[in-house]
């Protein structure tokens, strides 16, 4: 083995990727400015929608209701509700989203309160929007207070105590630590991003030195040459392994950044609902760290998959649709994982890549299971090895090489 | 000096079965001479070739460059050889420079010498003007005297030209045409293959005809007139051929 071969190989490739635009825009631009850029939307469109929805005055149209005048009240003087009498077309506003909910009251409905025929009062939403689904909250916390008020006075009349009505009462506490309610969703993304990013960086240096060194006709000048192919595909495979290391090492740069100024931003603030701790989005440098060392054998797994799959490939275009499809083998576990509900299991800690996931996931919010790094380092580190060593065999067979 | 014996290459095609590129080869070149491979398309000179260079594995026999057998140390029969074809390109994002460096980097040599030779090099193929530019920003001229440079690096004893000029205007393959002679000169051992009669008449001392993977006739242009008594290589050529002609399907 001779590290002086590999070295030039090495050295040659780093040069000519670092004059190649496309490898520069995958490799340092694509994991820089996606978190930034993802991020920023997708903080701007939550925190603005769920601020505007919370400080909107909902407009809600009651149906029915002449005869009850004391819910009616209610419901006018609740601050958050914008109560409108309701036009025949009711239905149609409520999908059409001119107004947020219909109450339906029925005949009678205080009158019948006082002779125990429980009467139903019917809430009407746009089920799943957001807006809607909060002016109903609304409607039904304003119901409920009066519903209370009307069983007080009941008992009050019959000369019972109005404690009848809560014999206890109900609290939840939120105990977990800050970093780990958010680590929970946040571990799941950044897993996914980083699988992503491994990926995508590795793909463009190893399509353009195998499928487009054959491509452009230099396979065959550098196998003139009296560097071994070993030594040789050993070099090349160096290169696409720091390239898929650097864009998931930005990248990781990125989201640790991002989160510190989106912490600082009071974004966050705004999306915490009130009374509940904000969640803690900076990454803990023991986090980073340990996510990066997994991300090793991830990288060197792409890269001689990656490598292998293109070597078969004439051309930069064929090996893109070779690839294309193996963007989905690695994205369905890189989603699983962000699932709530998967977690590690001793069978799921040996299926590649869902169990990166999973265990990133666990190294964001804080938790270091030693057993289950063990054998996933180690697990991946031989998928690694047997990518590997087909991608050696593979640029040893003249039929791979010079396919016609 | 290259000594082939019995080379023989078979393909494995999905249409065809089994193909014969190379069937039995053996023939002698020695330094200081230039050795014609001389064929149609599809008649085994760049298989043959190829494994001279090494980048193809003989099925059977072996060839020895220099004493070094192809098959036993392919890269060290290597050293002994610069391969230069119209397939054999540049990498486009490096200079004339870097490619030609890289190369002698390959083959082993230090960089004060490596440093001396790429400047005689350039000096005498003329290559000052366009050293540090990118190779994909070079003329086909540019670009040919890059990969002459290329293969002269290490200075082998051995030259393979496939089919050099294939494609070239007249001036870059007479570019091409004067280093072939320019080697046999400096005493190295030259073999190139070609299908253009004029190259073989003007250039080869030694000629060797094949078709269907066989070598069908071997001499110098004297020898091959007498033995089939006709005067123009394209009619010696087209006579011994005929016989073993079948259009490739």
């Amino acid at each position: 083995m001779s590290l002086r071969n590999i070295g030039i190989v090495y050295r040659k490739e780093l040069t000519e990727a670092l004059r190649d635009r496309r490898t520069l825009i995958t490799t340092f631009l694509v994991p820089l400015l996606m978190i930034p850029v993802l991020g920023a939307g997708f903080a701007g469109v939550m925190s603005a929608v769920i601020g505007s929805a919370k400080k909107e005055k909902a407009r809600v149209a009651i149906v029915g209701g002449e005869d009850s005048p004391g819910v009616v009240a209610a419901l006018k003087r609740n601050a958050k509700l914008n109560v409108l009498a309701a036009t025949a077309d009711w239905r149609n506003q409520v999908v059409g989203k001119e107004i947020r909910a219909a109450v339906e009251i029925p005949p009678h409905f205080e009158l019948d309160l006082g002779q125990g025929k429980a009467p139903t009062v019917t809430i009407n939403v746009y089920g799943g929007e957001l807006k809607s689904e909060m002016a109903a909250a609304n409607v039904d916390s304003v119901l409920k207070e009066y519903r209370d008020s009307v069983a007080t006075g009941q008992l009050v009349a019959n000369h019972l105590s109005a404690e009848l009505l809560k014999p206890f009462s109900v609290k939840r506490l939120n105990i977990a630590p800050p970093e780990k309610t958010a680590g929970a969703f946040l571990g799941g993304i950044i897993a996914y991003m980083l699988i992503l990013m491994c990926l995508q960086g590795a793909m463009n240096p190893a399509i353009d030195l195998t499928a487009g060194e054959k491509e452009r006709g230099t396979m065959e000048t550098i196998l003139s040459s009296p560097v071994s192919r070993t030594h040789l595909v050993l070099g090349k495979f160096l290169l696409v392994v720091t390239a898929s290391l650097v864009t998931a090492i930005l990248l990781l740069f990125s989201v640790s950044v991002s989160s510190t100024v989106l912490q600082k931003s009071g974004a966050l603030e705004q999306m915490a609902d009130e009374g509940e701790p904000i969640p803690q989005l900076a990454l803990k440098p023991a986090a980073i760290a340990s996510v990066l060392i997994m991300t090793v054998p991830l990288s060197v797994l792409f890269s001689a998959g990656l490598f292998t799959i293109a070597l078969f490939a004439k051309s930069h275009k064929e090996a893109q649709s070779y690839i294309a499809p193996l963007m989905f083998l690695v994205v369905i576990p890189a989603i699983s994982a962000m699932l709530p509900g998967v977690d590690l299991t001793p069978k799921l800690a040996i299926v590649p890549l869902l169990n990166v996931s999973l265990l990133c996931k666990e190294l964001v919010t804080g938790e270091y299971h030693w057993n289950y790094i063990a054998i996933i380092f180690a697990s991946t580190c031989v998928y690694a090895a047997g990518a590997l060593y087909l991608a050696v065999k593979m640029f040893q067979r003249e039929s791979v090489l010079f396919r016609s | 000096m290259i000594e082939a014996v019995n080379l023989r290459k078979t393909f494995q095609d999905k249409k065809r079965g089994e193909v014969k590129a190379v069937d039995d080869v053996s023939f002698v070149c020695r330094p200081g001479e230039i050795y014609g491979l001389l064929g149609a398309n599809g008649a085994g000179k760049t298989t043959t070739l190829r494994m001279l260079a090494t980048i193809l594995e003989p099925t059977e026999g072996t060839a020895r460059l220099c004493g070094q057998d192809i098959v036993e140390h392919p890269e060290r029969a290597r050293q002994y050889c610069g391969f230069l074809s119209t397939a054999t390109a540049l990498y486009p994002r490096l200079t004339a420079y870097e490619m030609v460096e890289y190369f002698g980097r390959l083959n082993g040599l230090d960089s004060a010498t490596l440093k001396k030779r790429i400047d005689e090099i350039f000096d005498r193929l003329d290559m000052n003007g366009f050293r540090d530019r990118r190779c994909d920003k070079l003329s086909t001229g540019m670009k040919q005297k890059t990969s002459i440079a290329r293969t002269l690096v290490h200075d082998p004893p051995v030259m393979i030209f496939d089919e050099p000029t294939l494609g070239l205007d007249i001036m870059t393959a007479r570019t091409i045409i004067e280093f072939i002679r320019e080697c046999r000169d400096r005493g190295k051992t030259v073999i190139f293959s070609t299908h253009v009669m004029r190259e073989v008449e003007k250039l080869c001392d030694v000629i060797g005809i094949i078709q269907n993977g066989k070598l069908l006739a071997e001499g110098t242009i004297e020898q091959l007139r007498q033995k089939h008594g006709l005067s123009d290589m394209e009619d010696i050529f087209v006579k011994i051929v005929t016989p073993h002609y079948k259009e490739a399907v």
